[in-house]
């Protein structure tokens, strides 16, 4: 049945609907939503037999979800941003004990400096922690890419990171047809752990590993992810004929077949990207997209397949590598290699900055005349940049910048636009 | 597509307006998208939501930076924030205040937009009185249904219990306000002489 309602709202109820045994979380902003709504659901009965855990913080919150999953319970958290940082080993050995926990990841950016924003800092940040990470167009697919990570999860024993923008989704009211109860539980069967620790029969996962052996622990574990790339594609059809719609998968193409630009991108941006793609298909010009859903696994072939009839490929992405450029650009940049597609990076949306449809018109038109450039700021307020390189120039200190570029915007609190 | 930027100040309900709207839109068998400008949560800073209203599935996720609409739940922001940037010049007011524009110090507004599709309802009072206190929020949705004929104010009362569906009275307090702000907005827009609205269902 279609709802109109919020993002958080929407993967709270679908979470539920997946049957947790244990959620536990801290909260943090723009995941709060999420766990408030599951909190509710677990005090009122609704969401039973479930144990809420609150926990001290996200370090703790990784942690307990190891431990109720290594007892055998189908655990569940959410986290974004630095709370993610501060679990992050916590997030490794969840993979590396190959756990299949699921956990929303409500995209944000990194500080310092402190911002509660969108972008896609975290999820970079964990992308070699060997979770699967899968991106959400929309609310929609956010709510049900959460279905289809349980039983991915617990199929590979492998953790399940769904990144969803924070606030552009999290926040947002649109349309929902929530996965009907019945219906997941017909795709979702129960868990049922590999293996389970008993306090009557004790013994201890995470053993230590030396050279003779660790090599190949890891690469059983890329092996894992290799089978993922497989299985989401499967999981992905089985879903759609279980709920009659497309969500998850390794990769949406849109009017990209006969496309000399094909626009890469990840998120909810996708959306904002369509909608140019159909103004400038109007105009005539041969332009399409390719949305990546699965970043890790990442789906080389697949990419390469949709992109090896495109002269020029633009990746938006709402990350990027200090000092080097563009991280989703370098995973395309390897699928192309030997093709001969000219590859530009915009780095777009950083900290929540709006992400226009007439900036974005502007990069895909300059990329259509083959005159986009390697690596783009989108709108970038050069002027903020130089005065502080000026200043730098002038006089040599350490310590953060973000003051005196506020100072120049006339601005000590936050904003947007 | 019909675009709506909403402003006010943190704890006014200016993001639950938007929602509201959203809902009610639904209601109406439209398609509709609502959120907030992604602030920090602070009582009293200036804070803006957005509504877009259309009659296929909304991909965008860009602020709405060329509204059909601007609503202003605190009309103490005026003065303070560019409230009406991008607005086009067909575009509709609806301001939270139960003095003229002209006393606001928007007399201007008249020449730049179209004067009929200007418009002060003292949503807050109807507010203080229907519900106890000044949550004018859903109570100028009436207004905004007067106003622009985008949304029902069925759909609206709708929308308002099925999100204060817990608590039946605050519901139907809320429905009252939006009700009477309803009512006012028509009788307003009428007696100025105005065009009367294309007969918005009630």
């Amino acid at each position: 049945m279609l709802r109109q309602i919020e993002g958080s709202r929407a993967v709270a109820e679908t979470v539920a609907r997946c049957r947790p045994e244990v959620v536990c979380a801290y909260p943090i902003s723009p995941q709060t939503h999420i766990i408030e709504a599951l909190g509710e659901m677990v005090k009122s009965g609704a969401l039973a037999p479930c144990e809420f855990v609150n926990v001290e913080s996200e370090f703790a919150a990784m942690s307990v979800a190891i431990g109720a999953s290594a007892a055998g319970a189908r655990a569940f958290t959410a986290t974004a941003s630095q709370g993610l940082l501060f679990m992050m080993e916590a997030v490794y050995n969840a993979s590396g004990l190959g756990l299949p926990i699921v956990m929303t990841l409500a995209n944000r950016a990194v500080g310092a400096p402190i911002n509660i924003w969108n972008d896609h800092s975290d999820a970079m940040a964990a992308r070699d922690a060997g979770w699967v990470q899968l991106f959400a167009e929309t609310i929609q697919e956010a709510a049900d890419l959460h279905v289809q990570a349980f039983r991915l999860a617990e199929e590979l024993s492998v953790p399940v990171m769904v990144c969803m923008d924070g606030f552009i989704l999290t926040h947002a009211t649109e349309q929902v047809d929530l996965p009907a109860a019945d219906a997941v539980d017909a795709f979702l069967p129960a868990y049922e752990p590999r293996q389970v620790l008993d306090p009557d029969e004790p013994y201890s996962i995470g053993a230590m590993v030396g050279p003779e052996a660790f090599e190949e622990v890891r690469y059983l574990a890329h092996a894992r992810q290799l089978a993922a790339l497989e299985r989401i594609p499967e999981l992905a059809e089985e879903f759609a004929e279980s709920f009659g719609r497309d969500s998850g998968g390794l990769v949406h193409p849109y009017r990209s077949a006969d496309a000399e630009v094909v626009v890469v991108a990840m998120g909810s941006v996708l959306g904002t990207i369509k909608d140019v793609v159909d103004a400038q298909r109007e105009a005539g010009h041969r332009i399409g997209a390719l949305g990546i859903t699965s970043f890790r696994p990442f789906p080389g072939d697949a990419v390469r397949n949709a992109l090896a009839g495109a002269q020029r490929v633009v990746v938006v992405e709402k990350a990027f590598s200090v000092g080097f450029g563009g991280v989703l650009s370098t995973d395309v940049a390897m699928a192309l290699s030997g093709l001969p597609v000219t590859l530009s990076t915009v780095v777009a949306g950083l900290g929540g900055r709006p992400i226009t449809k007439s900036s974005l018109g502007n990069i895909f038109t300059a990329a259509l005349r083959g005159e986009a450039e390697r690596l783009t700021f989108l709108d970038l307020k050069t002027e903020l940049v130089v005065r502080e390189l000026e200043r730098m120039s002038v006089r040599r200190r350490s310590g953060p910048t973000a003051e005196n570029v506020l100072r120049d915007i006339g601005s000590v609190g936050s904003g947007i636009g | 597509m019909f675009e709506v930027r909403f402003h006010g100040r943190g704890g006014q309900g200016a993001v639950t307006a938007a929602d509201l709207l959203a809902l009610a839109a639904f209601i109406d068998g439209r398609c509709a998208q609502s959120f907030p400008s992604f602030g920090s949560e602070r009582t009293g800073a200036p804070v803006v939501a957005y509504c877009r209203l259309a009659e296929r599935a909304i991909r965008t996720r860009e602020p709405v930076v060329e509204p059909d609409c601007v609503v202003v739940i605190d009309p103490t922001l005026v003065h303070q924030v560019d409230l009406f940037s991008g607005l086009a010049a067909d575009g509709y007011v609806l301001i939270n205040s139960s003095r003229r524009l002209g006393a606001l110090g928007l007399g201007t507004l008249a020449e730049r937009f179209r004067p009929e599709r200007l418009l002060t309802v003292g949503a807050t009072e109807v507010a203080r009185r229907q519900l106890g206190r000044p949550l004018p929020n859903a109570a100028l949705l009436g207004g905004l249904a007067a106003l622009t004929a985008e949304v029902s104010l069925p759909a609206v009362s709708a929308a308002i219990r099925e999100r204060f569906g817990r608590d039946g009275t605050l519901a139907e307090r809320n429905v009252a306000a939006a009700s009477e702000v309803f009512q006012q907005a028509r009788l307003a827009l009428t007696a100025d002489g105005r065009a009367v609205l294309g007969a918005p269902a009630d």
